[in-house]
């Protein structure tokens, strides 16, 4: 079958190239008149965290292989520092939900997110948590986990490859490095 | 067939007997147990394996279809219905004493459509939380948000379980029975664990590290699949299949559009067909790896995880040039598949069968005899065939109990009458028997792709089908042969370009219905490994 001129709706592809918006954003940010000490410091200390974001996987379905896949050999989640699954909400930064989230699940989503420790992220990973995906109109699943929680990052696709994994999870780590820990600006995100 | 009709009439007179895709029988709700329990026991062709429970809608009645079959001979099917026109309290006979399958499958049509079972011991809801409003599967269900809204609030888990007996002299009366003993141990396995294999949840009471009883909570993904399928369109229903058990995604929808096909009276091209069992074994394969891969993992060896992982990136890469998709692969439609196949297919295929033999060797060369991983696999688990085919237990999994249960088979479809592999058979019934069957099904695999690959014939890969497909009024079934065991679709059909009903059998949910009894009074250590040697997937369970 020949691929007719397929177009992709929503999402420009440059958009998808243009990596440099939060770097100049943070560089503005900077310049806005933050003591020099504290913004280095400030810089080192995200450094650091946006380069070892330990994810916990709250993985219910297909998503969740994709993120198996991302984490093996081929993909290799670790060239980000990310490789440290943590099981446990309390030692992780980062909360990746991969799948569908139903009804059922959706306390239980919560509570895990209450019991993680600030500072704390969440990416929401394939159509399902973006907007209940193929199975929007079903009576028993979330349209959106962004009903229940914050959410940083959303990834779409059906699913997301690990690719477009890796892609949104760049962007969290830029928006972990424009964060104010020390600095005496309000912490702006 | 004739001896059966016979048995039928000399036991339920009054019975219907009709001869539609499949031999059908109609029974007063009263005879279905007795019927059920004279089929399952005669001499002459006992159906000792219940392969779907399907609760209908039917508008006047509200019924449930049961399709058996004979544990020997799997090609040997009956369809039992049976109803009841009260939809205020429907009651209709538990056939979960014949048949262990039947326990989870009646909860769930209890959740779903509200039937309950007479002298079914636990007629708790399956998949839905107990104060759901309405029963989803009904026609007249109201489907309004603000009668059940999303919830943050947890609740607590009550363990006791409503019942309906029948006394001796016919009276019932309704009974809550405990679910654990009141001094038990509990603790909660799933459904958040890395282990579990998906969002399960085992409620494990223990006596020391010794499991004594495994309560099993499902429905932390039940999405809806089978109500959403009811407004769809026949083509339009194919791509939830996928995200059923979406490691064998190309054979579910290979089950449902043969279903469809077969229903429409569609030809499906030759080459449609070859390429449709290549990518079948190829998907099995691809299955079978992450299964041992996690498997291993689960077992300690995180390595292992590391290669098998590495082995299926090549075929997902095949699958990605061939249609688009790695997991999910969107490949078949009705009349045959969507898209051909690359002019590179052959040649990448044939390298990964050398390759993937050689891996092999080294997979059972490192992990197959060490020593630990015996330790933890040998007579561990033990799963005796005739509670396998009780349970439905199909698959790797079913056929390390020595249950010969192959569709493939047994009732060849597409190509598999064509090529010669054997069933892989073995019998100690424990974990180690399913972790080696998982490993030579690959190489049986392999070998059916090395007799297809190189003469593949020319031609269309898609049959021409109209816009609008209409099923002719009935009952349609099609059953095929997925990673994890046997995968069936049953269609009703009304004649009209939406189904009416639509079941999916689950292979996953036999298995894990098996794991309360094949855990019992083992270590709680080696409940993970035993679950990784089952392999089941959960969103195909709550589908
Ligand atoms: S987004 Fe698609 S692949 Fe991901 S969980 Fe939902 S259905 Fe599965």
């Amino acid at each position: 079958m020949e691929i007719k001129d397929v177009k992709i709706k929503n999402i420009p592809y440059e958009e998808f190239n243009d990596n440099e918006t939060l770097e100049k954003y943070l560089q503005e940010l900077q310049a806005n008149g933050v003591n020099v000490v504290l913004g280095k410091l400030d810089e080192i200390i995200n450094w650091g965290r946006s380069n070892s974001l330990w994810p916990l996987i709250f993985a219910t379905s297909c998503c969740g292989i994709e993120f198996m896949s991302a984490a093996a050999a081929h993909h290799d989640i670790a060239r980000f520092g990310m490789e440290v699954t943590r099981n446990s909400p309390r030692q992780a930064d980062l909360m990746i939900v991969a799948g569908t989230i139903v009804h059922k699940m959706a306390p239980l989503l919560r509570r895990v997110y209450d019991q993680m420790a600030e500072p704390k992220y969440v990416l929401a990973m394939g159509a399902c948590t973006i907007s209940g995906g193929p199975f929007v109109n079903s009576y028993h699943v979330v349209q959106g986990i962004d009903k229940i929680m914050p959410v940083d990052v959303f990834v779409p696709g059906c699913p997301p490859r690990p690719e477009s994994l890796f892609y949104g999870l760049m962007q969290l780590q830029r928006k972990v490095k424009v964060e104010q820990f020390l600095g005496n600006q309000e912490r702006k995100r | 067939m004739e001896t059966i009709k016979k048995l039928v009439l000399d036991t339920v007179p009054g019975a219907l007997i009709e001869e539609k895709q499949k031999l059908t029988i109609t029974v007063d709700p009263q005879k279905l147990h007795l019927l059920a329990s004279t089929l399952r026991t005669n001499s002459e062709l006992p159906f000792d394996f219940l392969v779907q429970l399907t609760g209908v809608d039917r508008g006047d009645e509200l019924g449930v279809n049961y399709l058996l079959c004979n544990s020997g001979d799997l090609s040997k099917e009956i369809v039992l219905k049976t109803g009841t026109s009260d939809r205020d309290n429907p009651l209709l006979y538990s056939v979960a004493d014949l048949y262990e399958t039947a326990h989870f499958n009646e909860r769930e049509v209890y959740a779903l459509l509200g039937i309950r079972f007479i002298n079914n011991p636990d007629m708790r809801k399956f998949l839905l939380n107990v104060g759901w409003v309405g029963y989803p599967l009904r026609k007249d269900y109201n489907p309004d948000p603000h009668l059940n809204p999303v919830s943050l609030e947890s609740h607590d888990i009550i363990d006791k379980a409503p019942r309906i007996r029948e006394l001796e002299d016919g009276s019932l009366v309704e009974e809550v029975g405990n679910v654990f003993e009141d001094d038990d141990y509990i603790i909660n396995i799933g459904p958040q664990h890395p282990s579990t294999h998906g969002v399960m949840h085992f409620r494990t009471s223990l006596d020391g590290e010794v499991v004594k009883k495994i309560d099993v909570h499902s429905g932390y993904i039940h999405r809806g699949i089978e109500k959403l399928s009811e407004s769809m369109m026949y083509p339009q229903m194919l791509h939830l299949t996928d995200r059923l058990d979406y490691l064998s995604a190309n054979i579910n929808r290979h089950g449902l559009c043969m279903c469809i096909e077969n229903a429409a009276g569609i030809e499906v091209p030759l080459r449609a067909q070859y390429i449709r069992t290549i990518m079948d074994e190829l998907n099995r394969i691809s299955s079978h790896l992450l299964a041992w891969a996690t498997h291993t993992n689960d077992l300690g060896a995180v390595t292992a995880f590391i290669y098998g992982m590495r082995e299926r990136e090549i075929l997902l890469d095949i699958f990605e040039k061939t249609c688009g998709g790695r997991l999910i692969i969107n490949q078949n439609v009705v009349g045959g598949v969507m898209f051909d196949l690359y002019p590179g297919f052959r040649q990448d295929v044939t390298a990964f069968i050398v390759y993937m033999r050689k891996q092999l060797k080294e997979y059972n060369r490192f992990f197959s005899h060490n020593v630990i991983a015996l330790g933890r696999m040998i007579n561990v688990g033990l799963l005796k065939k005739e509670d396998a085919v009780s349970h439905g237990v199909t698959g790797p999994s079913g056929r390390g109990s020595g249950w010969s249960c192959d569709i493939r088979k047994h009732m060849p479809y597409a190509l598999y009458d064509q090529v010669e592999f054997d069933e892989v058979i073995r019998y100690e019934c424990d974990s180690y028997a399913r972790y080696r069957n998982r490993l030579d099904e690959i190489e049986q695999s392999l070998h059916i792709i090395e007799q297809l690959i190189d003469s593949i014939p020319g031609g269309e890969i898609c049959a021409k089908t109209k816009a609008v497909i209409r099923l002719p009024e009935g009952e349609f079934f099609s059953r095929v042969e997925a990673a994890r065991g046997e995968f069936g679709v049953f269609i009703e059909s009304r004649g009209d370009k939406f189904p009416y009903r639509v079941k999916f059998r689950s292979p996953s949910l036999s298995l894990v219905s098996a794991i309360p009894l094949i855990c019992k009074n083992e270590k709680i250590s080696d409940f993970i490994g035993i679950g990784g040697s089952m392999d089941y997937v959960i969103p195909d369970i709550d589908r």
